[in-house]
């Protein structure tokens, strides 16, 4: 057995390995469910009924889809370059606290609605650009590793969330009312701060955020700098070779800076649909976004759809699906670090997979067996 | 090595070649490029397997399942592109892989390095760093890592592409040195007085099989040269000087600060007029590659002057310099020419993408640079497979004419070349120097840096050679002598005295 590089990419490879590995990701699952004892057809039923079918779970998935389909977005835009921002999930929560001040400021100021949640969107990707901008100039100027710094920040937001929600004088900090006097919590916002979902009635009603209007957007958005601007070729050229792209002019520094914003924009926009969309306050530990992870399960979104935007969008949704799915049916039935287990062997056979987009393995003899004992010239 | 065969997805690198070398001699691998030399030294150092034929080593029967296996029975090899770890010391590299116990004893390997390179002819010393060192140096290093591990057969892959005629010399000494020790020295080459000079027998190959092996006292460069193209080659053609113009570039007391710290460009001051190709002579890492990314903006001097067609050009701006028409083939080709996973039209718009033709406003016109890079293609024969392929699937010669086909589109006052021949084969490199001659019949000025002086003095009109970072003699090339221009390179004595 053998394995070649493959001269050229034909294009039904670029669908039928993933689609392949997910075949093969569920088969491996289904191996994962009969040594646990359950019946792997009718799991999956169950998986694909809590998290597409029956009544009402859609918008449950939408819930778990929209933050996956921003922090996925955010890494896509970013990894594209090989500009590897780690601290999604630091921007997130800093977009949740900026959003979160902005809708309380504004939201409570009895101006109209549409004000409110434009400032929310607006403090949200600036809370998040500026966070991302910290590894950013830092990468840019001083040749930081944004591996590193980006990672490093995603502690100091989760701190600083917490900070504000139990310090006494935050702004953030609910103050009125004797529980929020013992409990820390933080203020709720008012309702002109919070976001309109649009509700389809077919089975039972699906519920569709605003936020996973936006990040529908901005996957288009995304999809057609990258694609089709200037932008996005000096980006593409930059990310393969950064030598190249200064030899042809290009802004080395000031891209680097754009790529980083844009990412930290679009996971900061993240947050504040957290605070308008769903969680309506922001709360720190134990049911804070912090214990989420949304950042860093973007990675792994972004990385399943090889940081095509469009392809994000897709992939959140499944794995939002998913995850809405382990949520509705772990009991003592199906424990729920079942689901845990699918995701990770689906992300495991979907990168493998890769492999076999960029090489082939062909089968047959590697060397000669034959060594007829002829003098040596 | 008997009917070695090995195929590679949709070619045949090698078709049962046969080659065999005694010890105590330098053998020579004569191919052009893509002929297989390389294929076949791969696997003699165990980094492919063959697909058929068998390798006999001091009459014994060998596979070699991995390259640790071929080092084990002493074949080292010198790649192309060196096999070094930069941030390492010469001591270190030399001692990698080949570790034995868990201490590093840093003196005495050290010592051992120093006694080694003293007594081949070696220069360089054991403390620096890798990437402090320039290309010549490094090959030294790789030969002493060769060395150390007591190789009895040593490869090396076009050692001379980065070498002057001088430092060639030392190397040719050292190998000559190494098989009279009764070691076997496997010489991979595609130039011809080299092969001439050094080695002792030749084996030809040609489109993966063996031609011919004779003895270099029966062959010359003609005979050698039929078997390798499997024609006769027209000699040189002498450049006839054109008619020149207004001076196109003018530096004056450049000084430019280098990768290691110090001025790697000191006080040039150099002029190139339209219609004229002047070639910078000199040893890599001289301070060519330096002055070359000053002239293009792609690194900031430090003092001095460039003016282009007159006009004072904005230092350390690339932008600046491509506004003012200067085109630059830069010395490495993949990764600074040309981004490798980028398509082939993408890169034949590199720098044109911000204009009118390929962008509106933010967006890029994709079907006018699909077009464009369609007809750059066909017009300059690119043979690639379509223009959305990734650039790095090209050859060195096809990925070489997609930088001239930009640079040329740019309708250039300026070109400035380094190194554009480095490492190709002989039909390529006549391309090449047609492009650089018709550019400056047009009256494009050419600034020429490059190591080979025969590529020089076929192409100049005048030539000055860089030492250290200046310039230390400039002359016609009616008036020079490749004696004395290999003098000036080595900075005026023998590099033998070092």
């Amino acid at each position: 057995m053998r394995i070649e590089r493959r001269l050229r990419q034909p294009r039904w490879l670029i669908v039928a390995v993933p689609a392949g590995s997910l075949v093969f990701a569920f088969f491996a699952s289904g191996l994962v469910l009969l040594a646990t004892g359950h019946d792997a057809i009718s799991s999956y039923r169950k998986i694909f009924d809590a998290a597409f079918v029956s009544k009402g779970v859609l918008s449950d998935t939408l819930v778990a889809a929209t933050p996956l389909a921003f922090t996925g977005l955010a890494a896509a835009a970013a990894f594209r370059m090989r500009l590897f921002n780690i601290g999604g999930e630091g921007q997130l929560l800093i977009g949740a606290i900026t959003a979160a001040a902005a809708g309380l400021y504004f939201g409570g100021s009895g101006g109209p609605s549409a004000f409110a949640i434009a400032a929310m969107v607006v403090a949200g990707c600036a809370g998040g650009a500026a966070w991302a901008l910290i590894p950013g100039v830092l990468r840019a100027f001083f040749k930081t590793n944004e591996i590193i710094t980006s990672l490093m920040l995603n502690y100091v937001a989760a701190y600083l969330l917490t900070y504000l929600v139990f310090n006494s004088h935050s702004y953030w900090r609910e103050s009125k009312g004797f529980n929020a006097a013992v409990f820390p919590t933080s203020k709720t916002l008012p309702d002109s701060a919070l976001w309109p979902a649009a509700t389809v009635h077919v089975r039972g009603g699906i519920v569709l955020p605003l936020g996973a209007g936006f990040a529908l957007l901005a996957a288009g958005v995304l999809w057609a700098l990258y694609s089709r601007t200037r932008f996005g070729f000096e980006a593409q050229v930059l990310g393969d070779s950064p030598r190249a792209a200064q030899y042809a002019g290009m802004r080395t520094r000031r891209k680097i800076l754009a790529v980083m914003a844009i990412s930290g924009a679009l996971a900061g926009l993240g947050g504040a649909s957290q605070d308008g969309d769903f969680r309506h306050t922001l709360d720190a530990d134990p049911n804070g976004l912090q214990r989420q992870y949304y950042g860093y399960a973007g990675i792994v979104v972004a990385a399943l759809a090889r940081y095509n935007p469009l392809a994000v969008v897709l992939v959140a949704f499944l794995i939002g699906g998913l995850q809405n799915a382990g949520n509705t049916l772990q009991g003592v039935d199906f424990p729920s670090g079942l689901v845990g287990v699918m995701q990770g062997i689906i992300l495991f056979s979907t990168l493998g997979g890769e492999l076999l987009v960029r090489y082939r393995i062909r089968f047959g003899r590697s060397r000669p067996e034959a060594a007829p004992a002829v003098e040596p010239v | 090595m008997r009917g070695i065969t090995k195929r590679f997805p949709g070619v045949v690198a090698n078709d049962r070649v046969d080659f065999e070398a005694a010890a105590g001699e330098v053998h020579a691998l004569l191919g052009e490029n893509g002929a297989g030399k390389s294929t076949l030294s791969n696997i003699l150092t165990g980094l492919y397997r063959p697909d058929e034929g068998e390798i006999f080593l001091d009459g014994r029967q060998v596979q070699f399942h991995a390259p640790r296996d071929a080092l084990e029975a002493g074949i080292s090899m010198v790649h192309q592109h060196f096999r070094l770890v930069e941030p390492f010391t010469v001591a270190e590299n030399v001692l990698l892989g080949e570790q034995r116990s868990f201490l590093l004893r840093t003196r005495s390997l050290e010592r051992r390095v120093a006694d080694l390179s003293k007594r081949y002819g070696l220069a360089v010393e054991p403390r620096a760093r890798i990437w402090q060192l320039s290309l010549g140096e490094q090959q030294r290093v790789e030969i002493l890592k060769a060395l150390y591990r007591e190789a009895r057969i040593l490869i090396l892959d076009e050692p001379t592409a980065v070498l002057t005629p001088q430092e060639a010399q030392v190397l040719f000494e050292t190998l000559r040195q190494m098989a009279s020790e009764g070691r076997t020295v496997v010489f991979i080459s595609h130039k011809l007085h080299e092969v001439i000079a050094v080695a002792d027998r030749v084996t030809v190959l040609r489109d993966g099989r063996t031609v011919a092996t004779v003895d270099t006292a029966d062959a010359t460069p003609r005979s050698l040269a039929a078997l390798m193209v499997g024609r006769e080659l027209s000699g040189t053609v002498q450049r006839q000087a054109a008619e020149l113009g207004a001076a196109m570039l003018e530096l004056s007391g450049v000084w430019t600060p280098g990768d290691r710290g110090g001025e790697a460009v000191r006080g040039v001051s150099l002029e190139v007029r339209a219609g004229e190709i002047v070639a910078i002579a000199g040893v890599a890492g001289n301070g060519q590659r330096e002055l070359a990314e000053t002239i293009t903006g792609t690194r900031a001097p430090s003092q001095g002057s460039i003016r282009v067609a007159g006009k004072p050009l904005r230092a350390g701006d690339p932008r600046a310099a491509i506004a003012a028409r200067v085109a630059y083939v830069p010395e490495d080709r993949l990764g600074v020419g040309v981004a490798p996973s980028v398509s082939i039209a993408g890169n034949l718009a590199l720098k044109s993408y911000r204009g009118r033709h390929a962008s509106l406003g933010p967006l890029l016109r994709l079907g006018r640079i699909r077009e464009r890079a369609v007809e750059l293609i066909r017009h300059h024969r690119i043979a690639a497979p379509g223009p959305h392929a990734p650039a790095r699937l090209l050859s060195g010669g096809n990925l070489q004419k997609v930088v001239l086909a930009r640079e040329f589109s740019g309708e250039p006052r300026l070109l400035v070349a380094a190194a554009p021949t480095r490492g190709l084969d002989v039909g390529a490199i006549e391309t090449v120097h047609a492009y650089l001659r018709d550019a400056a019949a047009d009256g494009v000025a050419v600034l020429l840096i490059s190591e080979d002086l025969d590529e020089i003095l076929t192409l100049a009109d005048r030539i000055a050679v860089m030492y250290e970072g200046a310039i230390v003699g400039q002359t016609a090339r009616a008036d020079a002598s490749v004696e004395e221009i290999g003098l000036l390179m080595a900075g005026g004595h023998d590099p033998r005295e070092d």
